[in-house]
């Protein structure tokens, strides 16, 4: 869907960027992973060209980008930054049916887009009619949001969409972006410095340092496999926690208690240990039922994960 | 006196065409040089935010323009524009340029990056970020500039009566010249009134939200548009001559009102400041200017006197006037201005004044040079007793007497001086005696009698013609009416003057105003 072949940038002196080369499939969400001055926003920036490469070639659908027009180009991506770029002299409704207007959408469509999506945003109906610096911080993300979903396009680029908001309203946006049924037939690329963010919304990460890529991988190939100190350091403030969102009950299913006959309720076994741990504790019984892969049901109990999940951790380092 | 008891409202009421057609010639010149400014200044200014490499040549272009003083600038347009609306309407626009130009670009490099950033990702062409992003976003920036710049071109369209443009100028500096305070207020009161509307109405549009203004901006251009058209440009009539007239001249029964009722003259005329008549009539913008008998520049443009064969202008015949109490204050003043008494003569001025303002001597040298060859000069003692403030008008002439006066006095007395040199017109070298601000200046009888103590027009007229008895009235009236004395004149008679082109005189065979009738009514 997307393709990099051999992408570099150089700022006056300073190498932005070397040789990145990555593909992301379609519908896979890419996260670019890295301290600030990694290379990761200019990165992403070439992909709309908003940042023209010095040298290497991207792709989308196979075709070279360098040879479209710009701004028809970035019609057709949905861009989504940390500072979020709502124009303050339009309303909500205006800063929404930007791109459509520029299409020359009709006004029926329009209206009915915008409507679909503030619904499925959560956006009070009224917010249509304000200005920008009327709305919160995390309302007028969602408008980031919903404007750049509004022509539904296939790829979706996002600089540190969250990074401007406080940690609890970061937590339930990141919840409600997960759950939105629109970014998950999308190609996403997105950026951030973040690792538990990258964690919880990546499918696959791409680790980048000083303009490189260090690694790419899924979160529990990055935990398990790192590929070097870098790698393994990066993520080793957070690992405990990491670990208890990647891995889920499927993994550990082999170093848990024996099967039971139980004809009640059961949860699914792709349950993450953190969920997994976080129902236990709200539970008013101490034991929880799972169902595995073939139906099989076990009951476990706190202890009993926290001893699954550490055998299944000693089985990773020593494989 | 008469004229001056009318009240202002009389004057007002009196002179209302006038007065409105002046205001709205003002209005026109403002906003037509401002459309100009704007057609041009925006697009700089966003080409420098553009090319930010040239907004430093750009902006430094616009701000020196920006201190050329306005009369200076006005004066530099004659050769290339001529005089009228042209030159007017191109130096408000230069003035109107750097505040369009500077706000312009400091609106849009204002503009926060990510809001430009967030356009071009959304795929919006470069013009669709300058008209859709950038100029709405930079507009209460650059509205404040265009605020700025319509108060300047109100203030400075005052002065494009200098150059025949027409404006709210005409009666001030008429009023100023002529020692009428009404015609002052008449034109300053508007003009004052007309920048603060303007600045109010603007600031107004100014303060609107984005709702309000993108209304307000289509119906801007269309108001300024308006505006501007009330200014047409002023056409020719009648008359194969133009006349340029100085305000002071427009308004005098010795001067523009003599030459209709005495004379029956009809001629085309525009009011112009007499700091580029001489150069306009040199550059055949004008065919006759109302001058002085001893304007230097007369021998500097080749310009000839027509002979006044039916007497309309009094004589002028220069001599200092001293307050009473200057005298007492200061014994050997008075025998010190006397040392001039008699000496200089029509001719000698003439061409004392043709050194300072063509070969551009300093008014210092010339007076020293006239005072040694004449065994006046004598080194100063640098004496204590006192300080003597000498005032003059502003013109070439009386900078010379001023220097000549200041050595002398300097030379013959113990007594030190201070001079206030280039008061703006009669009445305010008048009012600057009459309030202790200068000690003397040198004034004309004629001046003395028809400007400041205004008699009965019989009285005028019997005495008016004579000399001794025109001296001997303002001598007799100015002690009694202000305790000011006239010493004794100097010599020379400085009275008006219509003068044209020697070439053109001689072509046309024109000699005296009588003649000059003559022809205008032939062709």
């Amino acid at each position: 869907m997307i393709e990099l072949k051999g992408i570099s940038k150089k700022f006056g002196d300073t190498q932005a960027v070397k040789q990145v080369s990555f593909k992301v499939a379609e519908k896979e969400t890419l996260v670019l992973l890295g301290t600030s001055g990694c290379g990761k926003t200019t990165t992403l920036k070439m992909i709309n060209r908003l940042i023209e490469p010095d040298g290497g070639q991207i792709f989308i659908n196979n075709e070279n980008i360098t040879n479209q027009d710009p701004d028809v180009l970035r019609k057709g991506i949905g861009y989504v930054m940390q500072n979020i770029g709502l124009f303050p002299h339009y309303t909500i409704a205006e800063n929404i049916a930007l791109v459509p207007k520029l299409l020359k959408w009709d006004k029926e469509k329009i209206k009915s887009r915008t409507q679909e999506l503030i619904q499925k945003l959560h956006l009070p109906e009224r917010t249509l009619a304000m200005y920008p610096h009327e709305l919160s911080g995390g309302q007028q993300q969602r408008v980031g949001l919903a404007r750049a979903l509004v022509t539904d396009p296939s790829v979706l680029l996002m600089d540190e969409p969250f990074g401007a908001l406080d940690n609890v309203t970061r937590t339930s946006i990141q919840k409600e972006f997960k759950a939105l049924e629109e970014l998950k037939r999308k190609t996403i690329v997105m950026v951030t410095h973040d690792v538990q963010e990258a964690f919880e919304l990546a499918d696959r990460i791409c680790l980048m340092d000083k303009g490189e890529v260090v690694q790419i991988g899924t979160p529990k190939e990055l935990l398990y496999r790192p590929i070097n100190d870098f790698a393994r350091n990066f993520l080793a403030g957070k690992r405990l926690a990491l670990e208890f969102k990647v891995i889920n009950i499927q993994d550990i299913w082999t170093y848990l208690p024996e099967e039971t006959i139980h004809k009640g309720e059961s949860k699914s076994a792709n349950l993450s240990i953190w969920e997994a741990m976080e129902l236990l504790r709200n539970n008013d019984r101490p034991e929880l039922f799972v169902s595995g892969a073939d139906q099989a049901i076990k009951s476990i109990n706190f202890g009993q994960l926290t001893k699954g999940f550490n055998q299944y951790q000693n089985a990773q380092l020593h494989e | 006196m008469n004229e001056q008891q009318q009240t202002l409202w009389q004057f007002m009421s009196g002179q209302s065409d006038k007065l409105l057609s002046q205001t709205l010639q003002h209005v026109g010149l403002t906003f037509i040089s401002l459309i100009l400014a704007i057609a041009i200044g925006l697009p700089l200014g966003i080409l420098i935010a553009r090319k930010r490499k040239l907004s430093g040549t750009v902006l430094g272009i616009a701000g020196v323009l920006q201190t050329i003083p306005s009369i200076a600038l006005l004066g530099f347009m004659i050769p290339v524009l001529g005089i009228g609306a042209k030159p007017a309407i191109v130096a408000l626009l230069i003035y109107a340029l750097l505040p369009i130009i500077r706000n312009t670009y400091t609106g849009i490099i204002g503009i926060d990056q990510h809001v430009k950033e967030a356009a071009r990702a959304m795929g919006m062409s470069k013009g669709q970020i300058l008209l859709r992003v950038e100029l709405p976003l930079a507009m209460p920036v650059i509205l404040a500039g265009i605020r700025t710049a319509t108060v300047i071109n109100v203030g400075v369209a005052t002065l494009a009566s200098f150059i025949a443009a027409g404006g709210l100028g005409e009666f001030i500096f008429g009023g100023i010249s002529l020692n009428n305070t009404n015609m002052i207020l008449a034109g300053a009161i508007p003009a004052a009134l007309l920048a603060i509307i303007l600045d109010a109405l603007l600031s107004l549009v100014q303060k609107m939200d984005f709702k309000k203004l993108r209304k307000a901006l289509y119906v801007f251009p269309i108001v300024i548009l308006i505006l501007g058209g009330f200014y047409a440009l002023p056409t020719a009539y009648g008359s194969t001559l133009t006349a340029g007239f100085t305000p002071e001249f427009m308004g005098r029964q010795d001067g523009d009102l003599g030459l209709k009722s005495t004379y029956g003259l009809k001629i085309h005329t525009i009011v112009i400041s007499d700091a580029v008549m001489y150069k306009a009539a040199f550059a055949k913008e004008l065919d006759v200017i109302s001058g002085y008998s001893t304007d230097g520049r007369l021998k500097a443009f080749d310009l000839k006197i027509l002979k006044d064969d039916k007497n309309i202008f009094p004589p002028y015949y220069a001599a200092p006037i001293v307050r009473d109490e200057a005298l007492k204050q200061f014994p050997e003043l008075e025998k010190a201005l006397n040392l001039l008494s008699g000496k200089i003569t029509d001719s000698i001025m003439t061409d004392l004044n043709y050194r300072t303002d063509y070969l551009h001597q300093q008014p210092e040298r010339v007076a020293k040079d006239f005072l040694i060859s004449n065994g006046l000069y004598k080194a100063p003692k640098n004496g204590h007793k006192g300080t003597v403030r000498i005032g003059s008008k502003i013109f070439g002439e009386q900078y010379i007497l001023t220097e000549m006066y200041s050595m002398l006095i300097k030379g013959n007395t113990d007594y030190n001086v201070a001079t206030k040199t280039g008061l703006g017109g009669t009445k305010i070298c008048f009012d600057a005696l009459m309030n202790d601000q200068i000690d003397f200046y040198p004034e004309y009888t004629g001046t003395g009698l028809l400007v400041l103590l205004q008699p009965d027009p019989k009285i005028a007229k019997e005495i008016a013609h004579d000399r001794n008895k025109t001296y001997d009235y303002v001598s007799t009236e100015f002690e009694k009416k202000f305790k000011i004395k006239w010493l004794k004149p100097i010599g020379f008679n400085n009275s008006y003057a219509l003068m044209m082109r020697q070439k053109q005189s001689k072509e046309l065979n024109v000699n005296s105003i009588t003649d000059l009738k003559n022809y205008l009514n032939k062709n």
